[in-house]
Formats: structure tokens, C-alpha cells, sequence
């Protein structure tokens, strides 16, 4: 298991090593350069802000320079905030995101497989239809839609919960931003679960539990589920990824400090270094968290654990 | 001429009635289409947004920008034909709404137009030519596929910024992956079959093979993919215009009514609630034409 997590982790060097080249070069080919948007700045100053960033040398050289600062954990300075460097930024927005994402993608987790595997153990009954209905509207519908919704509802007319900020991720603060992303994953595991939870009910090996007398509780946590989570746990991938595209839009909503918002502000800022620094953040945390999901998945189903 | 009991139903699809004329493939999945009710009713609902959509901004007597001053943020109503309110600054909604259709459509179909073209392309290639060269375009697109595709959209937008054609190519520029590699395996196949064989005996130049042999039999699971793609490109132009890095005013799409609406929510909830009532509605029947195109067109699947 451990030499195959250690052969993931080389296979996955040069994936983000082609992702990051890609970026910084699309970053670096563009016409106009982050300076372009401050107001009658004059050529001239310009040209000096250039050169304090080493804008100006030779586009391998920057590469160079920033591949060998990279390897020592320095993302550069930001172009936006004059006296920041990217790194700090990151540090400062990467827990907000880590907690609302890691928060959102187990509610996602444990919530749709209840609903899934109630909506299969009740197939066809009144609360089958309404899981599926909810569960097909929130596959469909984007996030940018439900968060206002929810906001809308328990913040501004029930007057529950606070609508934005972040409190140093307080309860009650976390419970609609982490709720909005955790929708879409929810509603897919729901409805994936369903499925392979109804497969499973009906397999021969479930039958053969049930005469020999167990108890329903049993055939269903023992032996129905272990099979019907693999597709769940295959799906694990895109929900992550699912979650990061989410949260960038969730951090912008509610207003918090996380670095979803930070890439937003920073295209918006044409914060060269600051956008490339998050993508390669998002990038490692991507091929991290698939590799887990792959771990997972093999430790569940020893057919396709590595030798 | 199909006697109307054999298009009511799949079974009837499936090849049970004998039928002394010989049908194409097309006519075949076309009957196979209409017999499937969701995908039928979506295809009706989205023709008459298409229409609206192409309509509204032309002959609606009130246009895009016209300030109604004594209906500011007014609820729907059917005074001045606003029947679907009007925003912060007194403009029709109604309008608005179908202003942001044509855009929202028309950034659906044309970015998967553009994802469509790079996507056959570089499958059919990569699939065709095969061999090492093959292998390390498909590591590619595996490489590629590891990034979320709005973080890419976002860098190009943000890198190129964001005229309306410029949107259209960053969206296209980033989907095709999938396409690739459904053209790719598609291709592999194909290019076994003996009359790609007998093609290339006949001297054909390899863009030739590719255009007149390859793409065209690999177009059917291409076809149900794109009207999967229409709704995702939609919604990826939404999340941009949303967070104010798509379409910029005088112009409007269905994202930019959402995020201008969500900004309102607690005064004026209609200017949310209509936009992304359209944007839901029209997401749903393009999934359900797409499912309704994948059982059309691919007749193994037909036991389903």
C-alpha cells in the first residue's frame, strides 16, 4: 500500500510540474501587464515596477528564477498588495478554505449516502421521490443560486444565522457557506448511493444474510454497504474538485477570508504571482486528495489493491 | 412511412415490426428520440426560450436599458408590460431576462462549438496517429484534466481579459478534454475497420481518411456528449459573470442577472428567483435531450 501511495506520488511530480509550467507561461504571454490598471501611471514608473519584479528579463530566465525560489516554498512577491508575498497570503487564506472544504465534502459525504441509502431502503415511498427530487435539483442547480436562497431564507427571514463573515470560523458562521458547497456533492452521493445501494440489496450475498437470520441492521451496514460505497468512493475525485470550483464562488458570497476569494480578487487585480501561487496550491491539494480517494478504494475493494 | 403505433414506443424502435423499407441509422435514432417523452418536452420548452430569446430583445417595446423611473425595483406587475419587475435602476426585467438568454445561449453553443472543433481534432489525431506521439497527447489532456476547468478559464480570462469572442475561446479552449479522449477511444476502433483499411490502400492523404472516414463514424457519442457540454459551458460563463470576470455591462447574461439579483435578495428576491429559474430550467432539458440523444444514438445501450 505504501510503496503504491510512494509510486502515485512520483507519477504525480510531473503532473504538477506541467501544470505549473503551463500556467506560468499563460500567465507570462499576456499582452499588458498587471501595472496596465493602475490610473495615469506614467511609462516610465512603469517600467521601474517592471524591473523591481524582474518583469523585464527574459521570459526562460523568469521561469527559472521562479522554479528554483518555488523549490524553497517562495511564491514570490504579490503585485497587488505592494508589501505581501504570496506565501503569506496563502498561509493566511489556506485554513478558512481547508476548513470550509474538508467540512463540506464529509457533510457531502455522510449526508448523501443517509439520504441514499434511506431513499433505497424505501423504494418508491413518498420520501424515495422527495430525495430524488431534492437530490436532482441540486445536481442542477449552481451553487451561486442555492447560497443566495439559503441566505435568503434562514439568514434574512428566520433570522437564524449570520449571512456573512467569518468569526475565526465560528459555528454558527461555518453551518450556510459549508451547507451551500456541501449541496452539490450531497446530491450527487445521494443519488450514486441509491443506485448502487438498490444493486447491491439484490445481490446473492445479501440474500444469503438475510436466511441466515441476521438482523436487518446488520445485512445492510455488513453486508450491503461495503459494496455499494466503491462507486460513492470513485466519486470522491470530481466532488473534490467539485468543491474547490465551489468554494471559490461560496468565499466570494459569503465574504470570507479563504483563498477561493483570494483568486478571485487576484484575477481581478491581475495579480499575476498571487493567481499562480493558488492554482498550484489547488493543483498539489487535487492530486493529494485524489490519491487518497484511490486509497481508499483499494483498501475497500482488495481485488484492485496493488501487489 | 412509419405507421403511427411504431413510433409511440421503444419497443417498436427496437426493430420488432418488419419493415419493408430499409431506415437509416438516422431515421432509426430519430424515432428512438421521439419516443422519449422527457427529452421530447425538454426540446419544446428550450425551443420556445431559443425563441423568446430571439424575439424579445427585437420587438419588445421595452429594451435593455430603458429606465422605467416610477417603477424602481418594482415586483412583477402588468402595468408598462413589466410582468417580471425591474431591477434597481427601473429596467424591465422581462427584457433583461431574455437579453441574458441570448447570451447564455449563445455562449453555450458557440464556446462548445469552438471545444467541439479543438476536441475531434486533437482526438482524432492523437487517436490515429497513435504510437508514442498518441500517447504523450492523451498524458496531455490526462495532465490537464487534473485542474478544475474554471481555474484555467479564470487564468485566461483574467490573462487575455474578457471581451465577449475572448470568452467564447477561453471556455472552448479549456472543455474540449473530454471530447478528446471520447474522440480518441472512438478513433482506435475505427481505424482498425476494414473500409479505413481500403481507404488508405486507395492512397488516401491522412487528413482526408480523417475527415471523410474517422470523424463521421465517431460523431454519434460525440453528439450526446455536446448537449451535456452546452449546459456545463453555461454554467461555467454564469460562475465568471458572477464573479464579475464574464460578460460586462451594457450586456447581460443569465449569471450576471444572478449575481445582480443576489446582491438584492432580501429587497427584491424576483430578480433572482426568474433568472435562475430560466438558467434551472434550461440546465434540465438539456440534460434530458442529451439522455434522450445518448439512448438515440446508441443502439447497444437499448436494453436500458
Amino acid at each position: 500500500m505504501l510503496r503504491y501511495a510512494l509510486k502515485r506520488l512520483v507519477v504525480a511530480a510531473p503532473t504538477l510540474f506541467v501544470i505549473i509550467t503551463v500556467s506560468f507561461f499563460l500567465i507570462r504571454v499576456a499582452p499588458g501587464g498587471p501595472f496596465d490598471l493602475i490610473p495615469n501611471i506614467d511609462p516610465a514608473a512603469a517600467e521601474n515596477l517592471r524591473k523591481a519584479y524582474d518583469l523585464d528579463k527574459p521570459l526562460l530566465e523568469q521561469y527559472g528564477n521562479y522554479l528554483a525560489k518555488l523549490a524553497r516554498g517562495d511564491l514570490g512577491p504579490s503585485l497587488a498588495y505592494r508589501d505581501r508575498n504570496v506565501a503569506e497570503l496563502i498561509a493566511e487564506g489556506l485554513p478558512v478554505s481547508a476548513q470550509l472544504g474538508l467540512t463540506a465534502i464529509l457533510l457531502g459525504l455522510f449526508g448523501g449516502m443517509l439520504c441514499g441509502i434511506a431513499a433505497a431502503l424505501r423504494k418508491n415511498s413518498a420520501a424515495d421521490f422527495t430525495v430524488m427530487a431534492i437530490a436532482m435539483a441540486g445536481v442542477a442547480i449552481p451553487t451561486f443560486v442555492t447560497a443566495p436562497l439559503l441566505t435568503l431564507f434562514f439568514g434574512l427571514h428566520l433570522g437564524w444565522l449570520p449571512i456573512s463573515g467569518w468569526s475565526n470560523g465560528q459555528f454558527t458562521h461555518i453551518i450556510l457557506p459549508v451547507v451551500a458547497l456541501a449541496l452539490p456533492a450531497m446530491a450527487g452521493i445521494a443519488r450514486i448511493t441509491r443506485g448502487s445501494m438498490l444493486e447491491s440489496l439484490s445481490a446473492d450475498h445479501v440474500r444469503t444474510a438475510r436466511a441466515k437470520g441476521l438482523p436487518e441492521w446488520k445485512v445492510v451496514v455488513r453486508h450491503a454497504l461495503r459494496p455499494a460505497c466503491m462507486p460513492v468512493v470513485s466519486y470522491l475525485g470530481p466532488a473534490i474538485a467539485g468543491a474547490m470550483t465551489g468554494s471559490v464562488v461560496i468565499e466570494t458570497i459569503f465574504g470570507l477570508p479563504g483563498i477561493g476569494r483570494a483568486f478571485v480578487e487576484g484575477a481581478l487585480n491581475r495579480d499575476y504571482s498571487l493567481i499562480l501561487g493558488i492554482v498550484i496550491v489547488y493543483a498539489t491539494l487535487i492530486i493529494l486528495l485524489n490519491l487518497l480517494a484511490d486509497m481508499i478504494y483499494g483498501w475497500l475493494d482488495p481485488r484492485v489493491r496493488p501487489q | 412511412m412509419t405507421p403511427p403505433s411504431a413510433a409511440s414506443g421503444e419497443t417498436a424502435a427496437g426493430g420488432g415490426a418488419p419493415d419493408p423499407q430499409g431506415r437509416s441509422l438516422w431515421q432509426d435514432a430519430i424515432t428512438r428520440f421521439r419516443g422519449h417523452r422527457a427529452a421530447m418536452a425538454s426540446t419544446w420548452v428550450l425551443g420556445a426560450i431559443a425563441l423568446l430569446a430571439i424575439l424579445v430583445p427585437e420587438f419588445w417595446p421595452n429594451s435593455l436599458d430603458d429606465v422605467n423611473w416610477d417603477y424602481l425595483e418594482s415586483p412583477p406587475t402588468t402595468d408598462n408590460l413589466l410582468w417580471f419587475g425591474t431591477d434597481v435602476n427601473g429596467r424591465d426585467m422581462f427584457s433583461r431576462t431574455f437579453h441574458g438568454a441570448r447570451i447564455s445561449l449563445a455562449i453555450g453553443v458557440l464556446t462548445t462549438l469552438v471545444a467541439l472543433i479543438i476536441g475531434v481534432a486533437y482526438g482524432a489525431i492523437a487517436g490515429y496517429r497513435g504510437g508514442l506521439p498518441g500517447d504523450l497527447m492523451m498524458r496531455l489532456v490526462d495532465v490537464l484534466y487534473s485542474l478544475p476547468a474554471l481555474f484555467f478559464v479564470i487564468i485566461l480570462v483574467t490573462v487575455f481579459g474578457n471581451s465577449f469572442l475572448l470568452i467564447f475561446l477561453c471556455i472552448g479552449a479549456v472543455e474540449w478534454l473530454t471530447l478528446a479522449r471520447i474522440v480518441r477511444g472512438q478513433t482506435l476502433s475505427i481505424k482498425e475497420k476494414e473500409y479505413v483499411q481500403s481507404a488508405r490502400a486507395a492512397g488516401l492523404s491522412t487528413p482526408a481518411i480523417l475527415l471523410k472516414y474517422i470523424v463521421p463514424n465517431a460523431i454519434g457519442p460525440v453528439i450526446a456528449y455536446v448537449t451535456l457540454l452546452i449546459p456545463i459551458n453555461i454554467i461555467v460563463e454564469s460562475y465568471l459573470s458572477f464573479l464579475g470576470l464574464g460578460v460586462q455591462e451594457p450586456y447581460t447574461s443569465w449569471g450576471r442577472l444572478i449575481s445582480q439579483g443576489a446582491d438584492e435578495i432580501g429587497n427584491a428576491p424576483w430578480l433572482l428567483i426568474i433568472p435562475a429559474s430560466f438558467l434551472a430550467v434550461t440546465l434540465f432539458c438539456f440534460n434530458f435531450i442529451g439522455d434522450g440523444l445518448r439512448d438515440a444514438l446508441d443502439p447497444k445501450d437499448r436494453s436500458r
